[in-house]
């Protein structure tokens, strides 16, 4: 893993899952599996997180939450789906009220499978996220720095 | 009087892992009234009994929730199995009744530690958690699944718990007591605690009657009713009694909680000595015709599975009532006049299972 410059903060939404991966994302954040120890704080602010955990598949009544939250989130922002409903539907995809995997309603970056998914699953997930928020925020940083000489320049 | 506002809680909440959302009517700082609607989790898992057969519904109800998944199997397995005339073999009864309370400790001791981060106290969530592990190591050992362990199947068990894994069990269980005895004191006795518990959200017995409150919830105000006394599983032939309480308030429902953690590590002490060898399950053959209503008790209270077959395959109707949706007109009642700051403590305090009641 590479090193990481700064702790990116955690959000965590329950789309429409069992709560088995629900419990599993809390666990991770216990002492036993510690994801804090990678720099990851669990936030319930979308406005100050930097990665979204979505757990379970999109469904009618909380399309428009979850593309909230993603639109709320400040950029650079990484999404991990958690849980086989949230990648693809799972075992509820035939179901009616069911549209699909998190990415029906907003890009997904990684995907983490598994019914419930483990947390050394999760944790890889996670880490894979801040690897990526690393590389994104560095990107981000180069795009303003770039914007700033070009206005310099004029 | 005061100005009164609404103010919208959830369905994203620090507090909340699942989504609900309240409209809180609050004057001052006191919650006048609280209006819910659900609805973020439906994912309609009833009508899946068109697209799969009765033996595939199995893993699909023990998908209606994360935590009581097992109960959740076993209910839908026991109401075939009175359809279908099957007699499990007793070995199998006295599995499903040890993953049955397995689960109730793993489910009280998650709602221990998120009621102890609701009232801020972020130490002891971590404790209750992290002995929550050990339980979930058991599951691991025994069927190899931490939540979701799909050990169900109409006509019995899928695995077995040979003697040394009973031996470690039963020795995991040992240094438990003694560690949720230390947790216990704190919940109990802590003037910090208890000054967040006593006397908040109190609901009497008489209201807890009329408005159909179960489990837990409606033991804390005094009401002695327990799905366990009605004799499924092996529970017949282990002997307990149902702990109430009654003073109704949010810590006679921690107290409750707790005492049924303890309750929970006798009845497998006294399921594993009692528990006879042989078979783990009958082999079942043709469909089922017929209906059958089955109550079980759940962590959360007495939970509901209507099954009726027609004699294909595929059955005709599958419903669930959960424990929760018994208890929102209870919590409902005791948010009237609290205030705001105790909104997310009472709420936890139903153990709200959001995914089992919307399905």
């Amino acid at each position: 893993m590479a090193k990481v410059k700064r702790s990116p903060w955690l959000l965590h939404y329950d789309g429409s899952s069992c709560n088995g991966c629900d419990i599993e994302v809390l666990a991770c954040l216990t002492p036993v599996y510690d994801v804090e120890r990678f720099g990851v704080v669990n936030t319930g602010d979308p406005m100050q997180a930097d990665i979204l955990l979505i757990t379970g598949g999109i469904n009618t009544q909380n399309q428009e939450v979850v593309r909230q939250l993603y639109n709320q989130m400040p950029r650079p922002k990484v999404v991990v789906a958690v849980g086989v409903c949230a990648c693809t539907g799972g075992v509820f995809k035939e179901c009616y009220n069911i549209l699909g995997g998190a990415d029906t309603t907003i890009p997904v970056d990684i995907y983490v499978p598994g019914c419930a998914a483990r947390p050394q699953a999760i944790i890889d997930g996670v880490v894979k996220a801040v690897e990526l928020f690393q590389q994104r925020s560095d990107e981000h940083e180069a795009m303003i720095k770039e914007k700033r000489r070009n206005k310099k320049g004029e | 009087m005061g100005k009164r506002s609404v103010i919208p809680f959830g369905p994203q909440h620090p507090v909340l892992p699942e989504p609900i959302h309240l409209d809180l009517v609050i004057e001052d700082e006191k919650v006048i009234e609280a209006v819910p609607s659900i609805g973020f989790v439906h994912r309609g898992l009833e009508s899946l009994v068109e697209k799969k057969d009765f033996n595939e519904m199995t893993y699909v109800v023990e998908r209606t929730c994360g935590i009581c998944s097992f109960m959740h199997g076993m209910g839908y397995c026991e109401s075939l199995e009175h359809i279908m005339n099957v007699e499990v073999p007793d070995r199998g009864k006295f599995l499903r009744t040890i993953w049955c309370e397995l689960s109730r400790m793993h489910s009280h001791l998650l709602w221990l530690g998120l009621l102890a981060d609701a009232f801020g106290f972020e130490s002891l969530f971590y404790q209750c958690w992290r002995m929550r592990e050990k339980i979930l190591d058991i599951f691991e050992l025994t069927t190899g699944g931490r939540c979701i362990f799909s050990v169900n199947k109409i006509g019995g068990v899928l695995k077995d718990i040979e003697p040394d894994m009973m031996r470690t069990i039963l020795s995991v269980l040992d240094d438990m007591e003694k560690e949720i005895l230390t947790i216990k004191k704190t919940f109990l006795e802590d003037y910090t605690v208890e000054s967040r518990l006593k006397n908040i959200g109190v609901l009497t017995k008489q209201q807890a009657h009329d408005l159909g409150c179960v489990g837990p919830f409606g033991r804390a105000s005094g009401l002695d009713i327990d799905m366990r006394k009605r004799g499924y599983a092996a529970y017949p032939y282990i002997d307990f009694e149902p702990i109430t309480s009654d003073i109704g308030d949010s810590y006679a429902r921690c107290y409750v909680r707790i005492s049924e953690l303890f309750q929970s590590i006798d009845i497998i002490r006294q399921a594993s000595s009692k528990m006879p060898s042989g078979d783990i399950s009958v082999p079942v053959k043709g469909n089922p015709e017929g209906e059958y209503f089955m109550r079980v008790e759940q962590p959360r209270g007495e939970a509901i599975y209507y099954v009726k077959a027609n004699g294909t395959k595929f059955l005709d109707r599958m419903r669930v009532r959960t424990p929760t949706f018994a208890n929102l007109p209870g919590m409902l009642e005791t948010l009237k006049g609290a205030d705001l700051a105790d909104v997310p403590l009472l709420v936890l305090t139903i153990d709200p299972c959001i995914s089992c009641t919307e399905r």
